[in-house]
């Protein structure tokens, strides 16, 4: 039993935490998150040049880590951050194209953006209704269909996408330019994208794709969950700090007990939420892995959202406002819910794998 | 990161398992399933079986007669003695006394007490809490007084767990009322026997007697009693208190009580099927699976970090606060599956082939209410909050 990080997820940590720190203050990372491409392309080079993709990919794919644990590194520095690049993306989607042949130099290496085109406007989380259907034409396919909010899909210039062929879940490639990619930020900064295909040319990656897809969304749970638990530690230290500055009554407002309590159940609940993301990390190459993806996302959908709310609520005013970092941490704390399957749905999956 | 436990713990993991397969009664066990209040017999008889097999005092270093495990030993050996339905080691001699007599005990102390406490000779019980003195336990009134080479004690304790069962007290007591309070406190070890002492029962909620409260009046005891220095005894309880806090979550209790509850909601029928395909029900049960998952984790976390810095710190409050609401909203859950069949008065139904669930049925109502004391006592869950905001956030 170890909970220390290894020495290499270590250095990986630190040097991705010196870098975001560095290149991503607040004022930086609203800009760049809320104006087109919802993004920064010059600072994405350099963060994959520091091999934050590389670590999402194992080695006989061209990466150098892969596992659990070394997505939760990375993705846990973003969240301290609340970094807009499209990472999640380049995670779905070497995880769908390690279930195939294809190379991936160029998605690793971050020359080429990808994103991963997977809920639909009627069925955000749902792989088995997935309506975009495909059809044989010629030596190829074509894709019909929309797919919605698909993250870093504004930025990317190849889109993997769920699609229905012969009704089975199977998996295409197709070239953004090629469909109607409508980019937008979202409320918590960074961008997506509606995506509408009609008879739009497309590769096949995967015939059988229900597997592989599943796999890429417990990758993207684990990651997700970690860019939450870093958010959400920095955004309680941003409120313990305030407690301790903010005067009022003429006493700081973190000597009222009513406050500490809270400060104190926030706290646990982060502890709470670190550990089930360990426990996802460890089982994500297991057979259990949607389960305990679906419990790690249950959880910290619950305490992402207290931590955030109670992170407003003590702060007062001043969390109301934009100016505030805090207020940008806690709007991404609350929309990662709506990311790959909020509380509600990941709850029904652990009463089903039950 | 590493959630696999080494070769040498799966061995002996092994070993305490062997150990209960071929040791552990199976009356003592099902008078554990049954959940009831547990016979004196029955704890001393499984004393003695720990202790035959070195065993029973499982905090202590080897020199004092303990097995000397690490924090994840002692957590193995903890999580299969649930899984086989042993009992609770009482802890009053053997998990507080034995440590603050190892480290603030005289040698006479030691050499006296500590072999007592391991042969069951000795039965011992708290006297912490007074009626004015509970969350605020440095209130505590109960006066001692030096005559001579003797104390004179006067006042009364109160929740003395167990106190029918024993035969000594080891009581903090008011020694000098002009400092700070938390100053004038001494720690004392009191003869149950000793003239002017009178143990009542307390009936719980659910009817049970597990506490007591203990009246004092001109209690007279050798001076020689006192352990540690004068006035040093709110260190000593503070020792007490931090020294040994691994299994305060729970765990194994709650992942027990999560399959109790399974097995119930699988045999009761609501909607023409069974409560466990109830989505309100089952969503019940998978939320609180949840919270009990991290919570193995949170725990192991914990100890792994007591392992690394040689005694757990006052993060292990989250343990106490999150590991007691788990386990109470299972004996809520158990309670709610079976309705109006938790209810029996405990013992009211004794043939077993009445019972839905005959092991424990009638008693769920009872654990139910029997449970709501955890998040009350050993510091209750607002005092775990208080230390923590102190200590960790520094607030």
């Amino acid at each position: 039993m170890d909970f220390d990080l290894t020495e290499d997820r270590q250095m990986l940590s630190d040097s991705l935490n010196r870098f975001l720190a560095d290149k991503y203050p607040v004022e930086h990372r609203n800009k760049v998150a809320y104006a087109e491409p919802f993004h920064d392309p010059a600072l994405w080079d350099q963060l994959a040049e520091l091999g934050a993709i590389f670590a999402l990919a194992p080695e006989d794919k061209g990466g150098f880590g892969g596992t659990g644990f070394d997505i939760s590194v990375v993705f846990e520095s973003l969240g301290r951050v609340i970094c807009p690049e499209p990472v999640l993306g380049a995670l779905l989607a070497t995880r769908v194209l390690s279930h195939s042949d294809a190379d991936q130099e160029a998605l690793l290496s971050g020359s080429m953006r990808a994103a991963v085109g997977l809920g639909e406007i009627e069925a955000p989380y749902d792989l088995s209704s997935v309506k975009t259907e495909a059809k044989k034409s010629g030596d190829g396919y074509t894709l019909t269909g929309r797919k919605s909010a698909v993250y870093g899909g504004q930025a990317a210039q190849h889109l993997l996408i769920a699609a229905m062929l012969d009704g089975k879940l199977a998996v295409f490639r197709i070239d953004a330019a090629d469909a109607d990619v409508t980019g937008y930020a979202m409320i918590d900064g960074g961008g997506a994208a509606e995506v509408i295909m009609e008879d739009t040319p497309a590769v096949l990656v995967l015939e059988d794709g229900a597997a592989a897809l599943q796999d890429a969304v417990n990758a993207g749970i684990v990651a997700l969950c970690s860019e939450a638990v870093g958010a959400m530690e920095v955004l309680h230290a941003m409120t313990v700090d305030y407690l301790k500055q903010r005067k009022q009554f003429g006493r700081a407002i973190g000597t009222f007990q009513a406050l500490q309590h809270r400060a104190v159940d926030m706290l646990t609940e982060i502890e709470q939420s670190r550990s089930i993301v360990i426990k996802a990390a460890s089982e994500l190459d297991g057979p259990d892995a949607t389960k305990y993806c679906a419990m790690a996302k249950n959880l910290i959908g619950r305490a992402g959202r207290l931590v955030a709310e109670e992170a407003i609520q003590m702060h007062g005013g001043i969390a109301m406002t934009w100016e505030y970092p805090g207020s940008h941490y806690a709007k991404r704390i609350i929309m990662i819910d709506a990311q790959l399957g909020d509380t509600d749905f990941q709850l029904s999956k652990v009463m089903a794998a039950a | 990161m590493d959630l696999t436990f080494t070769k040498e713990e799966q061995a002996f993991r092994e070993e305490v398992r062997t150990f209960f397969r071929e040791n552990l009664p199976e009356d003592i066990s099902a008078a554990v399933k049954a959940g009831g209040e547990l016979t004196k017999d029955i704890m001393e008889r499984y004393h003695a079986i720990l202790a035959k097999k070195g065993w029973l005092a499982v905090t202590w270093p080897k020199e004092y007669g303990g097995p000397g495990w690490t924090p994840v030993e002692r957590h193995i050996f903890d999580e299969e003695s649930c899984r086989f339905y042993a009992p609770r080691i009482v802890p009053f001699g053997l998990a507080m006394l034995g440590p603050v007599l190892q480290k603030f005990g005289s040698q006479e102390q030691k050499d006296y007490y500590l072999p007592r406490i391991l042969s069951g000779e000795d039965w011992w019980c708290q006297g912490y809490s007074e009626p004015g003195a509970g969350s605020d336990l440095a209130s505590l009134k109960t006066r001692a007084v030096q005559d001579g080479d003797e104390w004179v004690i006067n006042g009364q304790k109160t929740w003395t767990t167990l106190g029918q069962h024993a035969d000594k007290i080891f009581c903090l007591c008011r020694t000098d009322p002009d400092v700070k309070q938390q100053q004038g406190i001494s720690f004392i070890l009191v003869d149950l026997d000793t003239p002017g002492i009178e143990m009542r029962p307390i009936k719980l909620i659910e009817g049970g007697h597990e506490v007591n409260e203990v009246f004092f009046t001109d209690v007279r005891v050798p001076y020689k009693n006192l352990v540690g220095e004068v006035n040093q005894g709110w260190t000593i309880a503070k020792y007490l208190l931090t020294h040994e806090r691994t299994g305060i979550a729970g765990v194994g209790f709650s992942m027990l009580a999560l399959e109790e509850v399974k097995a119930l909601a699988r045999k009761v029928m609501r909607g023409g099927k069974p409560l466990i395909e109830d989505p309100l029900f089952a969503a019940r049960i998978a939320q609180v699976e949840v919270d009990l998952e991290a919570m193995k984790i949170t725990n192991l976390r914990m100890l792994f970090k007591a392992q690394k810095q040689g005694a757990p710190g006052p993060e292990t409050s989250i343990l106490k606060i999150k590991g007691t609401v788990i386990n109470q909203e299972l004996k809520d859950l158990a309670r709610r599956a079976l309705g109006p069949s938790a209810a029996p008065f405990p013992g009211a139904i004794t043939e077993g082939n009445l019972a839905l669930a005959p092991e424990n049925h009638a008693n769920n109502a009872a654990r139910y209410f029997n449970n709501r004391k955890t998040s009350i006592f050993g510091g209750s869950n607002e005092i775990q909050r208080n230390i923590l905001s102190k200590a960790v956030l520094e607030l």
